[in-house]
This record gives structure tokens, sequence and C-alpha cells, in this order.
């Protein structure tokens, strides 16, 4: 490391980009596909339909629901449907025992019928959300890992800032058909047009979880009460504890209506009833997260459940506040209506490939000093099987993730974990795969798969479910149908890129040898 | 940085070297600045703590950006020991005059 500067942020940029890029590839891409988890949630449950919103008589069916089927719970939690998620839910949970949490019972309600949905058994579109930052790892290893990962990204843009001086004038660079150097344009002109999404997004995920990985200053000011702290940023819901008197929950509806009032006018997004059926009964109403872009969990109304009374108003932000829920907001992107919440997916996919077109450089430099003799050492190869694995791989547990949600039947117990089984089966396979076969031929084995996977999911929606492209659309249910058609759209994207491989794959018997002398030729 | 097969051991040693000075000398001068922050700034207590936490990855960022953009690793160590002993001071009169 005796260069300049530049040479050394170049090194760094290459080193962590090469550790943790498989990684960051699969938490971008499954935390891109988390900005649609309504929508995937309502594709794999098909049975849970759509009505026109009146979020009166959503109430008044969950409170009549609640009523029937769970008058002694210690609490109740509606959550009415919206624009995105049609479903009404609602959650109670029996007993408040101190220091242990007593088991949820959640339901999905239809709002019209007052029925309880008999939808299959499925994670939805909560798995990617859920997968993107806690990797199917016991708590809290996962959501560690994940924020490690966040601050080696963080390192990573910076110095790929550094690295890339003429960051403007490249920017208007692209030198296509050029092997590596296209590679190279493609991983800038990406990594530049959409810097501050990936700027915004790998800071934001950091500030989400400041305070379990960064806890010295909480202890240092508050000592070993680091509750008083929550507490003092998320004014507590104190709720008057349960009298014992009986007494009748009033109506939820004008509790809404004075809740709304309130705000301006502003949605509610959920919820909560403390000892529904005492005399100290207490109903706290929380604004929706999709009404402002600074997430600000406090703002809520309460009201006391017997009387109807209003209690409290919460919420109000002081500034830091303001700016930390901002930065939550802007992460999760509840606020964004659909061609932001668009804007918001191929910003995600341009990081996506960003990471991936790196992964792909990496690789592609150190094979052109092997190219002449065609051996790999052995972390060449490493590094070409896990490119493979982490990039195509992932695609194809995808497209396997939402085949079983169709094929598995609606009876088989363990549903839902069945679905997550066969999404990380089908990654392990490609992984047995990539080791097998190599280099080109692994991709485009594996891309093609991934596209037929992808590609047919419309077919298999419309076999399996009375939901095809002809109903959905007709029926102008967008998440249905933007579902099935985003599916088709990027089927055929990766079978343009196997086709693509396939083509450069041709003129040469080996693939090695293609790819070596192309790469030949732009090193001169 | 040439080829892999002529690194000397000392230069691994010294890239190890490097990367542990980043990770976890890092990791205690993001701390401890946000710690200072936390005692120091004259907002409300909560409010300190939130301002010091959501700056302290900046923090990190320039400590790992130092480690491995000097000439050396004892000089990587040094750049990380020098502010960690100063916010250390720091926090340490905080905590006294928070004590007191």
């Amino acid at each position: 490391m005796k260069e300049g500067f530049r040479q050394a942020m170049a090194w760094l940029h290459t080193w962590v980009g090469l550790i943790f890029g498989w990684l960051l590839f699969a938490i971008f891409l499954t935390g891109t596909l988390a900005y649609f988890k309504d929508e995937i949630t309502h594709w794999m449950q098909p049975e849970v339909q759509a009505h026109p919103l009146d979020d009166a008589r959503s109430l008044t069916v969950a409170q009549a629901y609640l009523q029937q089927h769970a008058p002694d719970a210690a609490r109740w939690f509606i959550t009415l449907p919206n624009s995105r998620d049609p479903g009404l839910s609602v959650m109670w949970q029996d007993k408040l025992d101190p220091g242990k949490r007593g088991n949820f019972v959640q339901k999905v309600v239809d709002p019209v019928s007052g029925e309880a949905v008999l939808a299959r058994d499925s994670k939805g579109g909560e798995f990617f959300y859920r997968f993107h930052f806690q990797l199917q790892m016991p708590h809290p290893w996962g959501r560690w890992l994940s924020t490690l990962a966040a601050m080696v990204m963080f390192v990573a843009l910076i110095t790929g800032i550094i690295t890339h001086k003429k960051i403007f004038k490249d920017f208007f660079t692209f030198r296509p058909r050029k092997g590596q150097r296209s590679w190279l344009d493609g991983h800038n002109a990406v990594g530049v047009l959409v810097l501050p999404f990936h700027l915004m997004i790998t800071y934001s995920s950091l500030v989400i979880f400041m305070s379990m990985v960064m806890p010295a200053p909480i202890m240092a000011s508050y000592g070993a009460d680091t509750r008083a702290f929550f507490s003092e940023m998320f004014p507590a819901t104190d709720n008057a504890p349960a009298l014992g008197q009986p007494a009748p929950l009033q109506s939820l509806v004008p509790m809404y209506t004075q809740a709304r009032a309130q705000w301006a006018g502003g949605q509610v997004g959920r919820l909560a009833v403390n000892n529904p059926g005492d005399v100290n009964a207490s109903v706290n109403i929380f604004r929706a997260g999709s009404d402002r872009v600074a997430q600000d969990f406090g703002s809520m109304v309460s009201f006391n459940g017997a009387t109807g009374e209003l209690l409290r108003v919460g919420g109000g932000q002081s500034l830091p506040a303001l700016i930390g829920g901002t930065f939550y907001g802007l992460h999760m992107g509840h606020f964004a209506t659909p061609v932001l919440r668009w804007l918001y997916f191929i910003c995600g996919l341009a990081g996506t490939a960003m990471i991936g077109t790196g992964l792909v450089m990496w690789l592609g430099k150190r094979q052109l000093k092997h190219a002449r003799t065609g051996v790999m050492p052995y972390e060449l190869r490493l590094v070409e099987t896990l490119n493979i694995a982490s990039m195509s791989g992932l695609l194809i547990a995808i497209g396997a993730f939402f085949w079983a949600n169709r094929l598995l039947p609606a009876s088989f117990a363990e549903r839902s974990d069945w679905e997550v089984q066969a999404f990380f089966i089908a990654w392990g396979l490609s992984l047995l795969h990539a080791a097998l076969r190599r280099g080109r031929r692994g991709w485009i084995e594996q891309l093609s798969c991934a596209a037929l996977l992808l590609g047919a999911v419309p077919l298999l929606n419309a076999i399996t479910t009375e939901q095809h492209l002809g109903v959905s659309l007709a029926r102008g249910d967008w998440a249905m149908a933007g579902f099935d058609l985003t599916c088709l759209g990027s089927g055929v994207f990766l079978a343009w890129a196997a086709w693509k491989m396939r083509c450069r794959m041709a003129p040469q018997p080996t693939a090695e040898r293609a790819l070596g002398l192309n790469l030949t030729r732009e090193a001169r | 940085m040439k080829s892999k097969t002529t690194l000397p051991i000392s230069y691994r040693l010294a890239v190890t070297s490097r990367a542990l000075a980043a990770v976890f000398g890092g990791y205690l001068i993001a701390s401890l600045a946000a710690v200072c922050m936390a005692l120091w700034l004259p907002t409300s207590r909560a409010d300190a703590v939130v301002t010091g936490m959501m700056s302290s990855f900046v923090f990190y960022l320039l400590a790992v950006l130092w480690c491995f953009a000097c000439r050396t690793a004892w000089r990587a160590w040094f750049g990380v020991m020098l502010p960690t002993a100063a916010f250390a001071t720091l926090a340490g009169v905080g905590l006294w005059m928070a004590r007191t």
C-alpha cells in the first residue's frame, strides 16, 4: 500500500466489495422486492378479496368479530385495509404476563361478510422483507450481520466515489460490446445515476438499527436504565391497568372519526384496544405510516374505551427525532404512491445490478491472467461458483418460492414453512449446480431455469386459480395483474440474458477460451 | 498488490492488522464519539443520544478510510488510538460531571 490515496481506496473498494458482495446482492434484491410486499402477499393469498375501502364498515366488522371471538383478551389489534393490502387483519393477545409475551392470534377478516377468510397459509411478501434484514438467522444475529453489511456498503460507496474521480464526465461514457470495459461503464453508470438512492438506503439502514448496534451513548446517558431512553423517545403508552369491573366497549367508529379530525384528515393505520370490556379499557389509534415521509411512532390518539372520552394526543418530534424518522420513512417508502413505488423498485434493482456488475468485473479481470493456460486457480473457481449461485441462483430460489405457493396443497401442514424451505432448497441446489458446471455454461443454464420459472408464473397462476390476467386486468386488480406481468417481464429479460451469453459462447468451442480472447482484446 | 503468489507474509500480516484496526478501532472511535455527543450536546438527553448514534457511522467510516489510506499499519493503529484517547478523555470528563 505504497501507492496514492486513490489507489488505496480502489483496493479497499475491490476487496470489501468482493467479500460482502454476495450477501449484499441478496439483501438488495430481496429488499427491493419488499417494496411490493403487500402486492406479493396479495398474489400469494388470492383468497383475500379486495373490496372498495370503507373504514367505518371495516371497523364495525372487526369490533363485532373480536367481541364474539375474543371478548376476554387482554389486547386487540386491528389493522385496516388500504389500497395496497386488501385484508382486514385482527389480532389478539389472551393474557398479559409481565416478562412473558402472551400468544398472539391473528386472523384476516372479510370486511364485508365479517367472516374469517380461509386464506392459504403463506408468509407472502413478508418473507422477503424479513429475510432482507434478518437473513433467516436467529435473533439478533441476522440483524447484526445485515447492519454490518450496510456499514461495508457505506464504505464501498464512499471509496467507490473517491476512486471514480471524473464522476460526471465518465457518466456519459458507455462503451457497449467491449467486454470488461462495458461492465465497468455499466457499474459506474448505475452507481452514479442512483447515487442519492444508494447513499440514502445505506445510511438509513444504519440509522434504523442504531440503538442495537451503537448502544454506548444510551448506556452513558441513562446508565442501566436503557428503557428510560425508549420511553422518552417514544412516549410510553402508559395505559391504565384493568380494574376488573366489566363495562361495555363503546363503538370504535366515533373515536376513529375524532382521531382523524386531530390529524386534519390523516389516515388511520392501526388500532390497539387494551382491556376491552373493562371500565378502564383504552383505545389507541395510530396514524398510518403512509401519511407522511417521516415516521413518527408516537403519532396516536388515545381514548377511554368505556366512555369514549379523548385522553391524550401524542406525536410531534424534536429535530433529531424528525431526522431519524425521516431516514426510517425514506428507507421503508410507506408514503410512496404507485409511481414513486416503481421508482423505488427500479432504484433497488439498479443497486442490485451495481453489486452484480462489480462481482462479475472482479472475476473477469483476474481470469484474464489465466486465459492462456486455461487453468483457473482454486480461489477464482470459488468466486465464480459463488457469483453464479448468489445471483442467478437467488433468482431461481425466488421463482421456486412462488411456484411452491401455488403447488403446495392448501391443507399441507406447516405450509408457509415449506414455501420457505422450497426457497432455500432451490438456492442450495443452484449452488451445487454452479460448483459442477463451470463458467458460462453454469450461467446460461441457471439463467434459463430462472427465466422459465418466472416467465411461466402467469401461466401457473391461470391454471391454479381463477385470477388469471384476463380476470385481474378486467377487474382492475392491479396488484394481481402487476405481479403476473412483472414476473413475465423478468422471465423475458432473463431469457434474453441467457440467449446473449449463448451467442457470445457459440463461435468458440470452450467458454473459457471465448471469454479469455475477448478479454485480452479489451486489455490492449 | 501484484500477483497473489508473490505477496510476502509480512504484507498479509500488515493487511490483517489494518483490517483489525479498521473494524474494532473504528467501532471504538464511533462509540466514543457518540458518547461524547450524548453527554456534551446542549439539547435534551434523548435528543443528544439520538444525534450521537445517528452521526457515529460517519466517524466509523472516516476511521476505516484512514486505516487503509495511511502509509503503514503502525500509523493505522496510531491514527485510531489518538482520537480514541481524546474522545475517551472528553467522555470521562462528561461522565464525571454528570455524576457530581
